[in-house]
């Protein structure tokens, strides 16, 4: 008899990928600029370190909201002992606030719909419990962040299938490729439970169009007891227009109020990116169904958020001022980073997904493959991290179609440290096109590479004009 | 198709049992000495409300900590950033000595075999999913926690074959016992993939024997399952015997090599440092492969790095620790005895106990009949006519009716005093009544 279970033996956590091979390899040499200065940039972690001096000043003019006091009595006892799977209601109270803001205020959260989690990862797993059985599946667009292998299928039994998405149209979810994920899941005799969607998107960094959401509505009404995720979790880092739109505001415009698939549309946040915060372990889940949020609540004993935490949160939060100045100032950074990020690469010749929002680039690096395949890839991302000692995450951990891809981050490290990511990558590309200058093939495609990197990168150019 | 999962419908949590129930009623109507002196008093919380004076003056010496700096800085990005699910270093080492203490420093514990979760509870979850898989099934004497017909089958389709534990020795384990057990999940097509028990018990109060656990261990290795031993109220212990952990039992037999591989505790401070809110929780395995596969399930339950840095510190100051330590398990034990001679002026025994944060109390005689019934007549007239919400024993699946379980640490020592006086009135009518109706008892 097998001494463990299935799950702890399989890897269906999907932890020997890539992505967490990088993360591996930068431990052993990591970047330092006095101690270690040809070490490995990380730059496959996307973490927002742009604006904890805020958080902290913040801090320092209330310390006593650290120190478990409220209106200077300590209530250590009361929070100690609050275990409440509903949550504190002062915090969901500032994080339904907060939710609405960060949507313009065009769509306002009941707290009594909220329920918190021990992060996104916990909020992503406990819905799948609640909508899926073992062996059904969930539709995702891909590129998709490489966690939800885990996140979604380990422990719940439940599918993934990807809808394809193609750089010819940005990546764009399109009515073809959802029927065509839907019709792939049929061949593999799995029940489709629904759509889980990331808005912004990771790895993509763009935020979603209505007509896209209003597409995936439009679907999950069609077919019966279909769900539709939308995980927001970066929805406070959209630094540039278009701006963000929620799927609950999609909803609310299409004017169907007591229509039945406010009952089967849920979102996911959490506090990890907007604010920094992944390590308090604050995320949560929103639905309108209520048997949905009932059994959420309950298994979100699971993974409670820390009361110490939500004391703190619900403090900051719910200043009001002090969360509109840091979400002002918080983009205004990111989009900062991101100019930085796109104009380096863009003077080694390289050119990126135009986005508005998260805290990465999706760059294209096709150019840079000597065949047009994932093994080539592999080859190019080795040397990245190796010689050129950068760790990017490569298009194939995110599943995506198409080799060339990788998504660079640029929130989780100095303004000098991404200067210096900057010059590796001229000097790489500068080194890579010299050894191929000779090849007559090569330097025919690389003009007219050239032309194209120029006309994407353009920052006059608005997404808008694409599609819509 | 069902739109939603067979998990999210009404009874898989097994939260519609009365032990929740009396909790609802509580919530309706709350005792205050003031407000609502005629209200329910909360005896069906196993809390330890004892010695947050202690916890506050140390935070009050300890201001830097909460405010999340160390040596006068800020460590506030460090920490905010810090979501390795291997856990801070400083927390685990702490941990690992605070229970080798608890354990007389009778045997070591490393850091690296730790894993850290957000509480016992998704503890115990995640080592079903790494020990079972669905259909599978574990032991439990019983009684048992409530709780853990959610924690340990809910989402993991785990099955809990009970093993019943009677008065007749103090509901301690047997060997005849666990083959019963084993008998009955195979008659029931269930593969027995280990025991789990809880020491010192739930609800029983009772630190488990040395004799006990070598039963435990004999029955592992003969049928080559797992053991999980809940100590979470292992740092309750106030009186004799001393706290014998599996870990000791198993240290003790170095012939037997392999049953080493299939032993887990599971760990909180929640019932020792009276802080549930805060989600400190950790499985303590020998397996590689265990302690690699649950690092990464605790993905779905990480504690607070806030809340990590903090619990790190007042660990590492061990004349704290210690003198933290030794005074909760001297109010603990005053506690308990209040409660023990309270119920015995009004003519109720309890079982003889040394640990916990609750007594296992006999009501039997009480009951108009024995049977379940007869007892959940027993509870509601208790909870409505004495004002005391306390746990029925059918609610831990406890085989004979009568039994309750009534906790001590989660008041004050006025309303445990309030509470024992309605008790003898309780008591004092019931046995007038029953005089007056000339049944014989």
């Amino acid at each position: 008899m097998r001494l463990l279970s299935t799950k702890a033996t399989c890897n269906s956590h999907g932890q020997d990928s890539s992505y967490f091979l990088g993360w591996q390899e930068y431990e052993k040499n990591p970047y330092d600029e006095v101690h270690n200065p040809k070490g490995i940039i990380q730059m496959g972690l996307a973490e927002n370190q742009l604006s904890f001096d805020l958080l902290e000043s913040w801090l320092e003019k209330n310390p006593d909201v650290a120190g478990f006091k409220r209106d200077g009595k300590s209530i250590f006892r009361e929070l100690g002992l609050f275990q409440d799977y509903h949550g504190l209601p002062s915090f969901k109270k500032a994080l339904v606030d907060f939710m609405a803001e960060i949507r313009g205020n065009k769509v306002t959260f009941d707290p009594n719909h909220i329920v918190l989690t021990a992060g996104a990862t916990s909020a992503n797993e406990t819905l799948m419990f609640c909508l899926a059985e073992q062996g059904e599946a969930f539709l995702l667009p891909t590129p998709y962040y490489p966690g939800f292998d885990r996140d979604l299928k380990w422990r719940t039994g439940a599918e993934i299938v990807p809808i394809q998405c193609r750089s010819s149209n940005n990546f764009q979810i399109t009515e073809p490729a959802l029927r065509e994920a839907y019709e792939e899941a049929r061949k593999r005799n799995l029940r489709v439970k629904g759509v889980l969607v990331t808005n912004p998107s990771n790895p993509l960094g763009t935020t979603m169009s209505r007509s896209e959401l209003n597409l995936l509505v439009d679907f999950i009404k069609e077919k019966n007891n279909m769900h539709l995720i939308s995980d927001e979790i970066y929805s406070g880092t959209v630094f540039s227009s278009p701006g963000f739109v929620s799927v609950m505001e999609i909803l609310k415009e299409r004017n169907d109020v007591a229509d039945e698939v406010w009952d089967r549309v849920h979102v996911v946040y959490s506090l990890s990116k907007d604010l920094g915060l992944p390590g308090f372990r604050v995320g949560a889940i929103y639905s309108e169904n209520d048997t949905v949020v009932a059994a959420a609540t309950k298994m979100s004993s699971f993974g409670l958020v820390s009361s110490q935490t939500q004391y703190l949160l619900s403090a900051m939060l719910g200043d009001k001022k002090f969360r509109r100045n840091y979400t002002a100032e918080n983009q205004r950074r990111l989009k900062r980073r991101h100019r930085m990020l796109v104009s380096g690469l863009q003077k080694a010749g390289i050119s990126c997904l135009e986005s508005n929002a998260g805290l990465f680039c999706w760059v294209d690096m096709r150019h840079l493959l000597h065949s047009n395949t994932f093994e080539a890839e592999m080859e190019l991302w080795k040397k990245i991290v190796y010689k050129v000692g950068l760790n990017i995450s490569p298009g194939s951990s995110c599943h995506c179609t198409e080799p060339g891809w990788f998504r660079v981050c640029f929130a989780n490290m100095s303004e000098d440290t991404l200067g210096l990511a900057m010059k590796r990558f001229k000097a790489f590309v500068a080194e890579s096109t010299c050894t191929q200058r000779t090849s007559p093939l090569f330097s025919n495609k690389r003009k007219s590479l050239t032309k194209w990197v120029f006309r994407l990168s353009s920052r006059d150019h608005h997404r808008e004009q694409e599609e819509r | 198709m069902n739109m939603l999962s067979r998990k999210t419908s009404q009874d898989s949590h097994g939260q519609d049992s009365s032990y929740f129930l009396g909790w609802q009623e509580y919530e309706k109507n709350r005792y205050h000495p003031i407000q609502n002196p005629m209200g329910i008093i909360q005896m069906g919380l196993a809390e330890n409300q004892l010695s947050f004076d202690l916890l506050k003056s140390w935070l009050r010496r300890n201001p830097d900590i909460v405010g999340l700096k160390k040596n006068g800085v800020s460590i506030f990005k460090e920490l905010a950033l810090f979501q390795d699910y291997h856990g801070l270093p400083a927390l685990k080492n702490e941990l690992v000595e605070f229970m080798e203490k608890i354990r007389g420093n009778e045997m070591k514990f490393a850091p690296e075999k730790l894993v850290l979760t957000a509480g016992a509870t998704p503890a115990n979850e995640i080592l079903m999913f790494c020990l079972a898989d669905p259909g599978e099934a574990f032991i439990l004497p019983t009684p048992y926690y409530p709780g853990f017909d959610r924690d340990l089958k809910w989402r993991t389709g785990v099955e809990i074959v009970p093993m019943h534990c009677s008065s007749s020795n103090g509901f301690r384990i047997t060997s005849s016992a666990l083959e019963r057990a084993y008998k009955q999940a195979q008659k029931m097509n269930l593969n027995v993939k280990g025991v789990l028990v809880t020491n010192p018990s739930n609800p029983l109060g009772v630190t488990m024997t040395k004799t006990e656990l070598n039963y435990l261990v004999n029955f592992a290795i003969d049928k080559n399952i797992h053991i999980i031993s809940d100590e979470i109220y292992s740092g309750t212990v106030f009186a004799p015997p001393k706290f014998v952990s599996i870990m000791e039992v198993v240290n003790e037999r170095i012939s037997d090599n392999n049953i080493w591989n299939r032993i887990h505790i599971v760990y909180s401070l929640s019932k020792d440092l009276g802080i549930p809110g805060f989600r400190v929780g950790m499985i303590y395995s020998n397996n590689e492969k265990v302690v690699s596969a649950a690092t990464k399930m605790s993905s779905f339950g990480l504690v607070s790095s806030q809340t990590q840095y903090l619990v790190a510190n007042l660990l590492m100051d061990k004349k704290f620790t210690f003198k933290y330590m030794e005074e909760t398990q001297r109010r603990l034990k005053r506690r308990k005895e209040m409660l023990v001679s309270g119920l015995r002026n009004a003519g109720i025994l309890c079982l003889k106990s040394n640990a916990g944060l609750f007594c296992w109390v006999d009501m039997r005689h009480l009951l108009s009949s024995a049977t379940f019934e007869a007892e959940k007549e027993l509870w509601i007239k208790i909870l409505c006519h004495a004002g005391l919400n306390i746990s029925p024993g059918s609610s831990c699946h406890c085989c004979e009716p009568g039994w309750f379980r009534v906790c001590f640490a989660n008041m004050s020592e006025d309303t445990l005093k309030i509470a024992m006086e309605r008790m003898k009135t309780f008591t004092d009518s019931t046995n007038s009544a029953v005089k007056g109706s000339n049944n014989s008892y």
